[in-house]
């Protein structure tokens, strides 16, 4: 009987985005604005060879009870902008943007991706988004013009346009003889035309193709039909990380879909972002891994959290008191505005009577509850047993690797890469080396052959 | 001593002649990696220069601006001119980056946030040069509105300058939301109180609530208010509509003068108009364009061009003046074109990298033995380079 060989672990680094999971008020905080925080990130993870960087991204700044959300980090850069910045003071890192195919359009999309991967030799990605609200279409020329349930339909029409666009240039035609004066080889490079009921769009696309031929294509949802669409049209699938049975069934679940688009498990990744706490023992780490709970969830914090899910006022009530008595408002969320964890909780009075149970239970005060049951960190414990314990999620397949996010802007990378990937390199799972130099390469999914389709499915 | 002079240089693929790329020198090949441009931007920086501009469009180039071609003999394919400079920022120190944006097809609030993170990954470096598009080809590409096609032999007509007026219009309100946004927070917004828990004072983020007939903008910008304040708002302009444009909504202007007096003239209407724009007492710059064939002989940049010319198979002709010769040459050219009221120069090498070397390493020289020409980078920003304040911020109140 052979062993299954064993599976190669990606990983990639986040940048601390703008919910609570981000801690600034540790003294130990940089800014999550100027350059150098993301040179900082970028370049540790490229010193522990990870796959990628990953940026998210949001098109309106978030609100609570109609003002703006003060209490999380406020405030990002344009993704296609930092990451052309970042192609200069990195080398080998993947480049992953998050885009929304809502509120832009396929030519300036395609041909933004083409450009960050000339500009990077190979090393863009795409996390395409989708979203629909008349909240964020404020902010864009044609407002909130999407039905929700449209959403998922111009995302899987945009991304085959922009991939439709990415192909009309097969890779051959520049020749930029000065002998015979040929530059062009075809006097047709880059025409394209596309109508449906999204696009009716015609012409000659500008861009040249890329090195990768198109950007590696990443869906982020959990959804029946991101499941689908992932299948579909990714590369790679990002999601939440609950248990390693949960994780097992999603990856069986996801990969299980790739058949009816004639593609093979291993063209599509699932890559669940993961956050970490480590210290020099498991007993330190949890004790760590408690005191970042408490910053990550003031007082401040633990009050509005409760208002997104009870739907209404609460600030009379004290953190540090009982769970509120009266009931959650049903309906639309009025309260959170711009972030998709109003929509988490789907039955709020079942819920709230959930919470209520268990913090009489416990005997938890208002923070303490929701310290105890928002997102706690997926990885606690010793180099050692991270190390072992990512190793294991991976190779039981559970996942094909984590995007991980540090709490700490930008130096929280540092100890994962000091002390856990020496001990995943010694364990034969993750690279000592780069060896190739696109993000494909690294994915280890095959090139695209100069002259082939890039489209969808692979 | 004279007051010094600014200059600039304007990028554009293998230079602005059309035989550009079949020079010994050109790097045709190279035009679609970053390495090209890099080495082009520091050459500029090492002659001190103020800025350079890359030109960009949401179309191939073609020989005739208002149609497409489908030459096979130039070059065609470009990158997107904001990213080609963020990817060049982190590796320069000292000179401008002013990317071309177009804003007939493109949303104000990207743009706004993506010109205020080159500010950032620049250190307050950037700007923008404005463009309309009026190609129906690249309207075609976005399919979101209606062209009203024209060429040059309608343009003077009256529909055709409605519509320009209109599309110029709309550049000014996309500058006056790009400018809002920057704007919409406050220097001081990021406050990190511990005590209350709250990382921005929200009082000092800003709605910007701006309405059109194009579009409207809430705001306030995802992207905090980038280093310079206000980053470089530059256009080129040929007629009173676009420099009402400079007028109204730039801190430079680029325009294309066949000599002195008109160059006075083109001066004196852009400051009439600042003036009825309310804005006579701001720095409104007026750099004048020329493409630029330079040789240490006259007669050798000369039989260049012709050598240049016949390769093309046509007679270079440019919306800028063309100037063929030595570099002490263009430097009494300037000399007397500042005399005329311009407050500087945008070059547009007709080959590359031969005119962008003559320009940092003949040039600049001889305006410097003039003693029009700084001889370091004295600024850390681009806004202190052209002699402008950090501006207040317009919704601050305190």
């Amino acid at each position: 009987m052979t062993e299954k060989p064993r599976k190669q672990i990606h990983l990639a680094a986040h940048f601390p985005g703008v919910n609570n999971t981000t801690v600034w008020s540790d003294p130990a905080a940089g800014s999550h604005i100027e350059f150098s925080s993301f040179v900082h990130l970028a370049q540790t993870a490229e010193r522990g060879k990870f796959d990628f960087f990953f940026l998210a991204e949001g098109l309106r700044l978030r609100e609570h009870k109609g003002r703006i959300h003060d209490l999380d980090v406020v405030g990002r850069p344009d993704t296609f902008t930092v990451l052309a910045a970042l192609a200069a003071v990195t080398d080998r890192l993947g480049l992953t943007g998050t885009i929304n195919s809502t509120f832009n359009e396929p030519y300036d999309v395609a041909r933004q991706f083409a450009t960050l991967d000339h500009l990077s030799a190979g090393r863009a990605a795409w996390n395409v988004v989708t979203s629909w609200d008349a909240f964020t279409g404020e902010n864009f020329r044609r407002g909130g013009f999407l039905a929700q349930d449209q959403r998922y339909d111009r995302a899987r029409t945009f991304l085959a346009t922009a991939q439709e666009l990415a192909a009309s240039w097969r890779g051959d035609e520049i020749v930029a003889d000065k002998e015979s004066g040929v530059f062009l080889r075809d006097a047709a490079a880059g025409r394209f035309a596309h109508s449906d009921a999204h696009f009716d769009i015609s012409g000659r696309f500008d861009v040249p193709r890329s090195p990768q031929g198109r950007p590696v294509v990443f869906q982020a949802g959990d959804s029946d039909e991101g499941r689908e669409f992932a299948a579909s049209a990714a590369d790679a699938i990002f999601t939440g990380h609950g248990t390693k049975e949960a994780g097992q069934a999603f990856y069986a679940d996801v990969k299980g879909r790739l058949a009816k688009y004639g593609r093979r498990p291993e063209e599509l990744l699932v890559l669940p972002a993961a956050t970490f706490v480590l210290g020099d023992t498991d007993a330190e780490a949890a004790e760590l891994a408690h005191t970042v709970r408490l910053q990550q969830v003031s007082g401040a914090t633990a009050l509005q959290w409760l208002e997104q899910v009870w739907n209404r006022d609460l600030s009379a009530y004290d953190p540090d008191g009982p769970l509120p008595d009266v009931d959650p408002v049903v309906g639309e969320p009025s309260v959170a505005k711009g972030r998709a964890s109003a929509r988490m909780y789907k039955d709020p009075v079942g819920t709230a009577n959930e919470w209520r149970s268990l913090a009489e239970a416990k005997k938890l005060s208002i923070r303490e509850l929701v310290v105890e049951v928002t997102s706690r960190q997926t990885f606690v414990g010793s180099a050692a047993t991270v190390a072992a314990t990512i190793d294991d999620l991976v190779q039981s397949d559970a996942s094909d690797g984590f995007i991980l996010v540090p709490h700490i802007t930008p130096t929280g990378l540092d100890p994962f890469v000091d002390q856990v990937v020496p001990l995943l390199q010694e364990r034969g799972v993750f690279r000592t080396e780069y060896e190739g130099t696109t993000l494909r390469d690294h994915l280890g999914l095959a090139p695209l052959p100069s002259g082939a389709p890039v489209g969808a499915a692979r | 001593m004279p007051e010094p002079l600014h200059l600039a240089v304007a990028l554009d693929g293998a230079g602005w002649h059309p035989a550009a790329w079949r020079e010994p020198d050109a790097r045709p090949a190279d035009l679609f990696t970053a390495g090209y441009w890099v080495d082009l931007v520091r050459e500029a920086e090492r002659g001190l220069l103020d800025l350079v501009t890359l030109e960009d469009a949401l179309s191939l180039q073609s020989d005739d601006p208002w149609t497409p071609d489908e030459r096979t003999d130039r070059v065609r394919g470009r990158l997107d001119a904001v990213q080609v400079a963020a990817r060049v920022a982190p590796l320069t120190r000292g000179i401008g980056l002013v990317p071309t944006a177009v804003v007939t097809h493109t949303e104000p609030f990207h743009l706004s946030k993506a010109l205020a993170t080159l500010d950032y990954v620049s250190t307050g470096r950037a700007g923008v040069r404005v463009k309309v598009s009026s190609s129906a080809a690249e309207y075609a590409h976005f399919g979101r509105r209606e062209a009203v096609a024209f060429d040059r032999s309608s343009y003077d007509s009256p529909e055709v300058q409605r519509v320009v007026r209109e599309l110029f219009d709309e550049a000014a309100d996309w500058v006056e939301v790009v400018r809002r946004l920057w704007d919409s927070w406050e220097d001081d917004a990021e406050i990190r109180d511990v005590a209350t828990g709250r990382f921005v004072d929200r009082e000092k983020l800003h709605y910007v609530d701006f309405t059109g007939p194009h579009f409207s903008v809430r705001g306030p910008s995802i992207t905090p208010r980038p280093p310079q304040g206000q980053p470089i708002v530059t256009a080129l302009a040929h007629a009173t509509v676009p420099y009402d444009l400079v007028a109204r909504s730039a801190d430079l202007g680029f325009v294309t003068p066949r000599d002195a007096a008109d160059a006075a003239a083109i001066v004196g209407e852009i400051r009439g108009l600042q003036q009825q724009a309310g804005r006579a007492e701001e720095t409104v710059h007026v750099f004048g364009d020329l493409v630029v064939v330079l040789d240490d002989d006259p007669a050798a940049a000369a039989a260049r061009l012709r050598r240049l010319d016949d390769v093309a198979g046509s007679e270079y002709s440019s919306d800028a003046r063309v100037f063929t010769g030595s570099a002490v040459q263009l430097a009494d050219l300037l000399e007397e074109w500042t005399a005329a009221g311009l407050t500087g120069f945008r070059l547009r090498p007709a080959t590359l990298p031969h005119d962008l070397l003559q320009v940092t390493g003949r040039l600049v020289p001889e305006l410097q033995r003039r003693g029009l020409f700084r001889t370091e980078y004295e600024a850390t920003t681009l806004r202190e380079q052209l002699g402008l304040p950090r501006p207040a911020n317009r919704y601050a109140t305190v």
